[in-house]
């Protein structure tokens, strides 16, 4: 009877699991599907599988005809992977620091850091924008100045995170080893590079996927500086997308496809890193 | 100990100084200097400032009467409301019943965050597209189980709930994962100890399980809270210039508004300061709440 019992409560902790499982999973199954359906069908039978007669690669043609939107894949990678590069860059450099040199001022420095973690961006945009602008970064027609014009904000914003997520880490290993590489002559930045780094990979790795995941699904600090299509990236274009093609669904529906499967995908690849930063930094800060 | 290592203070500055240089530049600097802003006269963003206002604190004298934030205080509010006892309450409820099950929760855990690394703003296109008046994928579905009316999500009653539910169900996941993570620390023995003193499930999760996470919970709170004064992507997308009649309004979405459309960069940059003194405050107020506590 006991035994009954516990068995029906395990198959409702089950259906409730997978009811909310499903609220994560289907909405995308279900863009993807509809991204192949032309407009009517969409509005119509949006959850049959878009198979034989349905089927239309119609919404993609628009997609990579009317909206630049390998241009935009390829403006977001830039700006996410020199955000990524160079927050590991600083930020490495700086948890060292604060980690294993002693010194008057450090706890200050320390409170600085997780001070950086409370400034919503919305009250240091304005000045920046306008100290970028008479520096000539922003506001002009440069594609490559505009990029850097929003990567250096988007720098500053993630090195607090990571300078927790680092020291936090730093901290943990042992100095023994920094020891034998001193005595074996090295100086404090070969150190660094040759024994800090490669044994701190995997709290890089963490620290490097989120600043990319932060600064790639970035709207409201892109929006500031990228404002011309040709500048656009993929969070941008999609914000435009709805004010040009509204009504257009079926090309919203591959849109979104092309804008969310391949983040999926490295997700599953790299979700053991991701998961386990978002709790190592949430749990410190 | 190795101590001869970081005698040698001068390799020190070179590691510092990046970082703290960007950081003072890029977020510190401007803060101070936005807080000048929002006593000045300032029209476009490009544009110099024309002196101080009259009197110096006539922008914040406005947000006061301005009814477009009066909205948008109440809205941040119930979204503060919304995302604490929504995202951590449902976030703890999965946790504890992820905690409960023999295999699978590997799954769930990978499948529960799938919302949180998708970019806000495709999520706002996808909501847009399943909340469709004529016809998105819910009332499709209402049709198919009778419903004759078609309920416009998107209007005046239903606004409120249609842009905070996907903000909300965005960062259960995340709540969830350092909820779990928080149980898995848990140790056995404690159950064990309490499984032979005969309590029943309910007690240990009342006894054990509730006392042990609640500084967990804490931060998770504490991080609700911040969040929901950072909103902004998701409403941006799906309820642009606080459609329909300036209901929508959050003080992110707000403060957009007055820096592009409305071209009012110092009012902006007052309301700014007023998110950062709410990030602030509600912080203080609910860490006074709920306290940490050792066990």
């Amino acid at each position: 009877m006991k035994k009954k019992h516990f068995q029906i409560s395990q198959v409702l902790i089950y259906a409730m699991l997978i009811v909310w499982a499903m609220t994560t999973i289907y909405p995308i199954i279900w863009v993807v599907q509809n991204s192949f359906k032309i407009r009517n069908e969409i509005l119509s039978n949006s959850f049959a599988m878009p198979l034989g007669e349905m089927f239309t690669m119609a919404n993609y043609r628009i997609a990579f005809d009317r909206v630049p939107i390998f241009n935009a894949y390829k403006n977001s990678l830039i700006i996410s992977i020199s955000v990524s590069l160079f927050v590991i860059i600083f930020a490495g450099m700086a948890s060292y620091g604060l980690v294993r040199y002693s010194f008057r001022g450090r706890n200050f420095l320390n409170s600085l850091v997780i001070a950086g973690m409370m400034f919503p961006v919305f009250s240091t945009i304005i000045p920046v924008f306008r100290m970028e602008l008479s520096w000539g970064l922003a506001g002009n027609d440069s594609l490559m100045l505009s990029l850097l014009a929003a990567i250096l904000p988007q720098i500053a914003g993630n090195l607090s995170f990571a300078i927790v997520v680092l020291s936090g880490y730093i901290r943990g290993l042992p100095v023994e080893l920094e020891e034998a590489a001193y005595m074996e002559g090295c100086k404090a930045y070969q150190i660094f590079v040759r024994v800090i780094v490669p044994i701190t990979k995997p709290s890089f790795a963490t620290v490097a996927i989120f600043s990319f995941l932060w600064s790639y699904n970035d709207l409201f600090t892109q929006s500031f500086f990228l404002r011309t299509k040709n500048k656009w990236t993929i969070t941008m274009l999609l914000n435009q997308l709805t004010a040009l093609e509204g009504t257009n669904y079926g090309l919203m529906a591959s849109a979104v496809t092309l804008v969310v499967v391949p983040v999926i995908v490295v997700y599953i690849f790299l979700q053991r890193y991701i998961i386990k930063g978002m709790t190592a930094g949430a749990i410190k800060g | 100990m190795g101590a001869n290592i970081y005698k040698n203070k001068k390799p020190l500055l070179l590691f510092l100084i990046p970082a703290f240089a960007f950081m003072v530049l890029y977020l510190y600097y401007p803060f101070l200097i936005n807080v000048m802003n929002s006593f000045q006269k300032i029209a476009g963003m490009g544009e110099a400032s024309k002196g101080f206002n009259d009197p110096w604190y006539s922008n914040y004298v406005e947000i006061f009467f301005d009814k477009n934030m009066h909205t948008a205080l109440k809205n941040t509010l119930i979204m503060i409301v919304v995302t604490v006892i929504g995202q951590v309450g449902t976030a703890l409820l999965l946790a504890l019943m992820v905690d409960n099950i023999r295999c699978g929760a590997k799954f769930f855990r990978v499948v529960y965050f799938f919302p949180i690394v998708i970019s806000a703003t495709a999520l706002g296109l996808l909501f847009n597209l399943i909340f469709l008046y004529d016809k998105g994928m819910i009332n499709q579905v209402l049709e198919i189980l009778g419903f004759e009316t078609l309920t416009d999500w998107k209007d005046k009653s239903n606004a409120l709930f249609t842009m905070m539910f996907p903000v909300m169900w965005q960062y259960v996941g995340f709540y969830f994962v350092i909820i779990i993570t928080g149980l898995n620390n848990i140790s056995e023995e404690y159950y064990e100890a309490a499984a032979i003193d005969g309590a029943t499930r309910l007690q240990k999760i009342r006894y054990i399980t509730m006392p042990l996470v609640y500084n967990v919970l804490c931060t998770c709170v504490v991080l609700a809270v911040t969040g929901a004064l950072k909103v902004f992507d998701l409403p941006w997308t799906m309820f642009p210039k606080g459609m329909p009649l300036n209901s929508t309004w959050l003080i992110g979405t707000y403060m957009y508004y007055q820096t592009f459309e409305a071209a009012n960069t110092d009012y902006s940059s007052a309301i700014a300061v007023i998110i950062a003194v709410l990030g602030v405050v509600t912080a203080g107020i609910v860490n006074g709440i709920f306290k940490e506590r050792d066990y």
